[in-house]
């Protein structure tokens, strides 16, 4: 029996409420079949399973809010016989945690501690503080009523985490008094999302950032002429282009094309590429393309599409949201003619990509017409430098003028 | 408690003269009860506890003794074993290790060792503490070492009511009580009802009540540790202020119930740190209070030296309010 647990969707990520399951007890599942419907801060989530078998019980009522790590289900894998009728009783689920007597002779019953750390299947990133300090006090009342210390700011001595703070804490998160929302985007919560990812990745990632402006001319006449045999719904959009040539950039310089955690660098065996979508009313969200480096231009347009529109309807799945392993942000279709990215911790790099402009543009001794892209690379200094940085844009912008290499 | 009684009749007294109402009336009550010890009757007592007994009950009930505190301390166990009801006065706690072979190996011991055939129904009496300049030999405080023995009790009275009301109390106990008696407060004057009498011997009191941090102490320094609530007051920290009374038994259950209430604590223990009574009260709160805490237990002990002789250096090796604030404050967060 395995436990199919509230996964971490990243490293703002410390709870999620589940809303929707999309099987049933007794339904067989396979690896990345989506089971569930989980609603964060970054919008509803489907959540796909890791481990194949058969569905087994529900342990989690639906839109309860649980922390990371909590196991919502139980699956029985395949060739587990199913069992006699008593099966053993899963740990219940926190928020609840079970009484405990006030301060009495000799108290020996071991702490019970909620999994909120607890690891959850797919890798993930590391949580935004590792082991707060925080009061026994504190803890207890965190753990009543369901707070994960690590959304909780600390006022005590060295930043401790103290009984008010959980208090505050408490009633923060009990103000908005359960407000009937459609499973969706919270615009809010998003931003503070965004605000606790981006603080931290400027408190801890050195950025160092490079520029590179390449010649795209030979990219849009190939596209043209490859989408005037398509029909518009098919057409690639110049916007694929880049993402394929970061992707395949990554596969050749993997020291971008990975994860910086507990001090050191981890680079990740597939590309995913994060696209960074904005969200009408003023939110963003870089959900990866699988295997970007593997796909087709036809099928990452097409996958690309698929994941907008899903992102904007707010409908991302789990492994989308968590997985990136590096992003790729376009500000063209803005007018941008260039934009420094700030990392998403863990990933270690962010290409920007700004719009298509015509330039006066030197080729063979003679001055002409260009379609020329800025490029800049925001990179992590605590993995690479500046020359492997500027080999690695340099490879892009080779790409971008093959484009029958892409 | 009884300061909480409101009697019509109360009367000015000071501690001294509370203990020695309270030795008046034991000897009055009960025959078997004779005091013993070094200077206690034609001096009246190094500290003038006793003084005027002799005359008033004769040489039968009030008995000088020479020199050797092993030996009148053995003298009362024997009487209280055969049947009287001893009071032992030990000059100092200092000079009461000359008895602790006594105390410990006998006093505490014959119950147990006998099967239960003998108890011990003795009391014994002695000034501790520092503030008198008597130095390093005269001035320490070793009433947590006599918390560690099983088979005693040990009491720390720190107000007029227990002053005068312990004794009694003690005295009706089958095995050994050891009364120990702050020097600072023989002179303390107060209120007191007129008709004060005995007191429980095994409850610890809340002298001032609080929500923000239990403040937690006994004997001398209890009006030190009032002194610094009431300073704390002004700065909007309502100290709650816990008088243990009895060191052994300690009354947990009050303990854990302020701890519970304020998440913070803090031990004022006029005796040396390691190994000290504030120790094991801190511990017992992380033992059966963990997760009421809300930051780290706080202590004010003595400083580690021989007590010194110069006043300065005397008032800067023991406990003082302002290190009792200190450490509440630094215990809040808001050093």
């Amino acid at each position: 029996m395995v436990d199919f647990r509230m996964p971490s969707l990243g490293a703002d990520m410390d709870a999620g409420t589940l809303v929707e399951w999309l099987v049933k007890p007794g339904d067989w599942v396979k690896r990345g079949d989506v089971v569930a419907v989980v609603e964060t801060q970054k919008g509803a989530i489907e959540i796909e399973t890791y481990q194949p078998g058969q569905i087994e019980k529900f342990l989690v009522e639906l839109n309860s809010k649980v922390p990371v790590g909590t196991p919502l289900a139980q699956i029985r894998t395949e060739g587990e016989a199913k069992p006699a009728a008593v099966a053993p009783a899963p740990p219940p689920a926190p928020p609840v945690a079970p009484p405990r007597a006030a301060p009495a002779a000799p108290p020996i019953t071991p702490p019970v501690v909620t999994p909120v750390r607890a690891p959850s299947p797919p890798p993930v990133a590391p949580a935004a503080v590792a082991g707060a300090r925080a009061s026994p006090a504190a803890r207890k009342l965190a753990e009543e009523r369901g707070i994960d210390l690590s959304t909780v700011t600390g006022s005590g001595p060295g930043g401790a985490i103290t009984y008010a703070d959980v208090e505050q804490r408490v009633s923060a998160v009990a103000a908005p008094p359960e407000k009937k929302r459609p499973p969706g985007l919270d615009l809010d919560a998003m931003r503070t999302a965004i605000a606790a990812a981006m603080a931290r990745s400027k408190r801890e990632i050195p950025h160092y950032y490079l520029e590179h402006q390449v010649d795209v001319t030979a990219s849009e006449h190939w596209l043209a002429q490859k989408n005037a045999t398509l029909p518009p719904d098919t057409r690639v959009l110049f916007g694929a282009l880049p993402i394929k040539g970061v992707a395949l950039a990554a596969r050749r310089y993997p020291a971008f094309n990975g994860f910086y955690r507990d001090n050191k660098f981890e680079p990740a065996q597939a590309v995913h590429v994060g696209v960074a979508i904005a969200i009408r009313g003023g939110g963003l969200t870089a959900p990866a393309l699988h295997d970007a480096d593997q796909l087709s231009l036809d099928d990452l347009m097409s996958r690309m599409r698929d994941l907008i529109q899903r992102t904007r309807a707010g409908r991302i799945r789990s492994s989308e949201m968590s997985d990136p392993t590096i992003t790729v942000s376009s500000l063209g279709e803005r007018g941008v003619e260039a934009l420094y990215g700030i990392i998403y911790p863990p990933q270690v790099a962010i290409v920007g990509i700004g719009k298509v402009v015509t330039r006066p543009w030197v080729i063979d001794g003679a001055i002409g017409p260009r379609s020329v892209i800025t490029m800049t690379l925001s990179g992590d200094h605590r993995v690479t430098d500046g020359h492997a940085g500027a080999l690695f844009l340099a490879e892009i912008g080779k790409l971008l003028q093959e484009p029958e290499k892409l | 408690m009884k300061q909480e009684t409101i009697k019509a009749e109360t009367i000015e007294m000071t501690y001294r003269e509370a203990v020695r109402q309270a030795l008046r009336d034991a000897i009055k009550r009960d025959e078997r009860v004779f005091l013993m010890g070094e200077d206690v009757g034609r001096y009246g007592g190094c500290y003038a506890v006793s003084h005027g007994l002799l005359a008033e009950f004769g040489p039968e009930r009030i008995r000088d003794t020479p020199l050797s505190e092993s030996g009148f301390t053995g003298a009362g166990i024997g009487a209280a074993m055969a049947g009287m009801r001893p009071i032992v006065e030990l000059m100092t706690v200092n000079f009461s290790l000359l008895a602790l072979d006594q105390i410990l190996n006998t006093a505490a011991a014959v119950r147990h060792m006998s099967g239960n055939q003998f108890g011990v129904p003795l009391v014994i009496r002695m000034a501790t503490g520092a503030g008198r300049q008597l130095a390093a030999q005269h001035s320490h405080s070793l009433e947590g070492w006599y918390a560690h023995i099983p088979g005693i009790k040990v009491l720390a009275p720190a107000t007029l009511e227990d002053g005068r009301g312990m004794l009694w109390t003690a005295l009706q106990d089958p095995d050994p009580v050891l009364i120990f008696e702050n020097v600072m407060l023989y002179n303390m004057t107060g209120k007191i009802a007129a008709d004060a009498g005995p007191v429980d011997i095994d409850k610890a009191a809340v002298r001032r009540p609080g929500r923000d941090i239990s403040l937690i102490t006994y004997g001398g320094s209890l009006w030190k540790t009032l002194e610094a609530a009431t300073a704390l007051a002004a700065e909007n920290i309502e100290a709650e202020v816990i008088d243990l009374r009895s060191l052994r038994p300690l009354d947990d259950a009050t303990i854990m119930a302020s701890v519970a209430k304020t998440r913070h604590a803090v031990i004022i223990d006029e005796g040396w740190r390691s190994g000290s009574l504030a120790a094991e009260v801190g511990m017992r709160i992380v033992e059966e209070a963990f997760w009421a805490l809300d930051a780290p237990i706080g202590r004010v002990c003595s400083e580690e030296v021989p007590i010194p002789y110069p006043r300065h250096l005397e008032n800067a090796a023991i406990p003082q309010a302002s290190k009792i604030i200190a450490a509440a404050k630094s215990a809040l967060g808001r050093a």
